[in-house]
């Protein structure tokens, strides 16, 4: 019988911490999937994750409208979740964002990626340090 | 599909006029396969005995799979008859560490100050593997391993064959990551190992309020291991890793537990005892 693969442990374990922190933070898959932020992530962005539900990481940075501080669009490769995604490396980036409620913020996210083993990428985690 | 109890006591083995019930070794399932291959889950006390009667049998190929490598789960190998027949080939199979090989680890159980053989001196042919990332077969069986929350790199085994199927997470803390009942199953640890299967060996090691004062350890209160059942969707509920401090009295509150938290809904949960055979489905 075809069954539903559980998330990996590791981001299991990542979400229950992320869900206990007053900190904004967000998790995607190894697939680029958007699988959970937590509470406070979601007074940043304006929409709760259950409104917005798992969904390519990409799509959903794009409701943010990420730009640079002189309001030019922040160029995907400059973003720290992609770059924790793509390239698997600890970065860190400021920049604007329009919340879903059309407040204009500006945040730092520091990203970094999810090893469970030395091969083995399993995801990111990017925590906001809003102003 | 049959499965054989050998150890089901949980943490360290507790021998005693207490225990005789369920038994006071640590875990070991022996599972019956189509071909003359044996799978044995978990090699705590319960292997010896088992070793003994593998002997009399003749068996010469073993694959031993390892949920982790705590001592309850791995003192008894040093004493598994088979292990020092050299006309026997044991596979081992375990959790993959990000620092050392399986092989590494099995080894410091089988050096000085610990033990006096050394594991290069062991005469059976001995292989050693991390479990796959996907399903892999023995001898018409196939097994999917995952990790679990349980400290330290820890895996439940699921085992399906054309009769049927179980799930073995003798030592697990599914509630750790939030409230099992409220969770979509694919955030529940050991829920795709777990789900729809015929019998289902899981940790049940305390009561409520043990539990209250053991978060964090790695094991389950029997009203999670109830709920980790319904959520998953299993059939049959065995309950396993009995508390080390639990007589055989206690043992039969706690099932008396399971039963009425279950409510009535599919076969009763049961305790674990050494000599059980639990026949799949």
């Amino acid at each position: 019988m075809e069954t539903r693969r559980h998330k990996h442990l590791v981001l299991i374990l990542a979400r229950e911490f992320a869900s206990n922190l007053a900190t904004p933070t967000l998790i995607a898959d190894a697939d680029g999937m958007l699988v959970y932020y937590n509470e406070a992530a979601e007074a940043v962005v304006g929409r709760t994750f259950a409104e917005s539900g798992e969904m390519p990481i990409e799509d959903w940075a794009q409701t943010l409208a990420p730009r640079t501080q002189e309001s030019e669009p922040l160029p995907a490769e400059r973003r720290p979740v992609w770059k924790a995604l793509n390239e698997q490396r600890a970065t860190h980036e400021r920049f604007w964002i329009t919340s879903a409620e059309g407040i204009d913020r500006e945040i730092e996210v520091t990203a970094f990626p999810l090893f469970a083993h030395a091969d083995e990428f399993v995801g990111v985690v990017a925590i906001f340090w809003p102003d | 599909m049959r499965l054989k109890i050998w150890g089901c006591r949980g943490s360290v083995a507790t021998p005693g006029p207490e225990t005789v019930r369920y038994g006071g070794n640590t875990s070991c399932i022996e599972v019956r396969l189509e071909g003359e291959s044996i799978l044995v889950l978990d090699a705590g006390t319960g292997i010896r005995q088992l070793g003994v009667e593998l002997e009399e049998r003749g068996a010469r190929r073993i694959h031993l799979c390892l949920t982790h490598l705590h001592l309850d789960h791995l003192e008894g190998l040093r004493f598994f008859a088979p292990l020092w027949d050299e006309r026997v080939s044991l596979e081992l199979w375990g959790p993959p560490s990000p620092l050392l090989s399986l092989q590494e680890r099995i080894a410091r159980y089988f050096s000085p100050p610990l033990f006096p053989v050394d594991l290069r001196e062991v005469p059976a042919e001995l292989s050693f593997h991390d479990v796959p990332k996907d399903q892999w077969t023995i001898d018409g069986a196939s097994l999917t391993a995952d990790l679990v929350v349980h400290p330290g790199p820890t895996v439940g085994y699921r085992v399906e064959t054309t009769e049927g199927s179980f799930a073995y997470l003798p030592d697990h803390e599914p509630a750790l990551t939030g409230e099992i009942a409220s969770r979509p199953s694919d955030w529940i640890s050991g829920s795709s190992i777990a789900a729809d299967v015929d019998a289902l060996l899981h940790d049940a090691q305390y009561f409520e309020d043990e539990y209250r004062q053991r978060i964090g350890w790695g094991h389950s209160s029997v009203d999670d291991a109830v709920a980790f059942t319904r959520a998953v969707g299993a059939r049959r509920l065995v309950l396993f890793h009995h508390e080390p401090s639990h007589t055989d009295e206690a043992l039969e509150r706690l099932e008396a537990r399971a039963r009425g938290l279950a409510n009535g809904r599919g076969p009763l949960p049961q305790l674990a005892h050494e000599g059980m055979v639990v026949e799949v489905p």
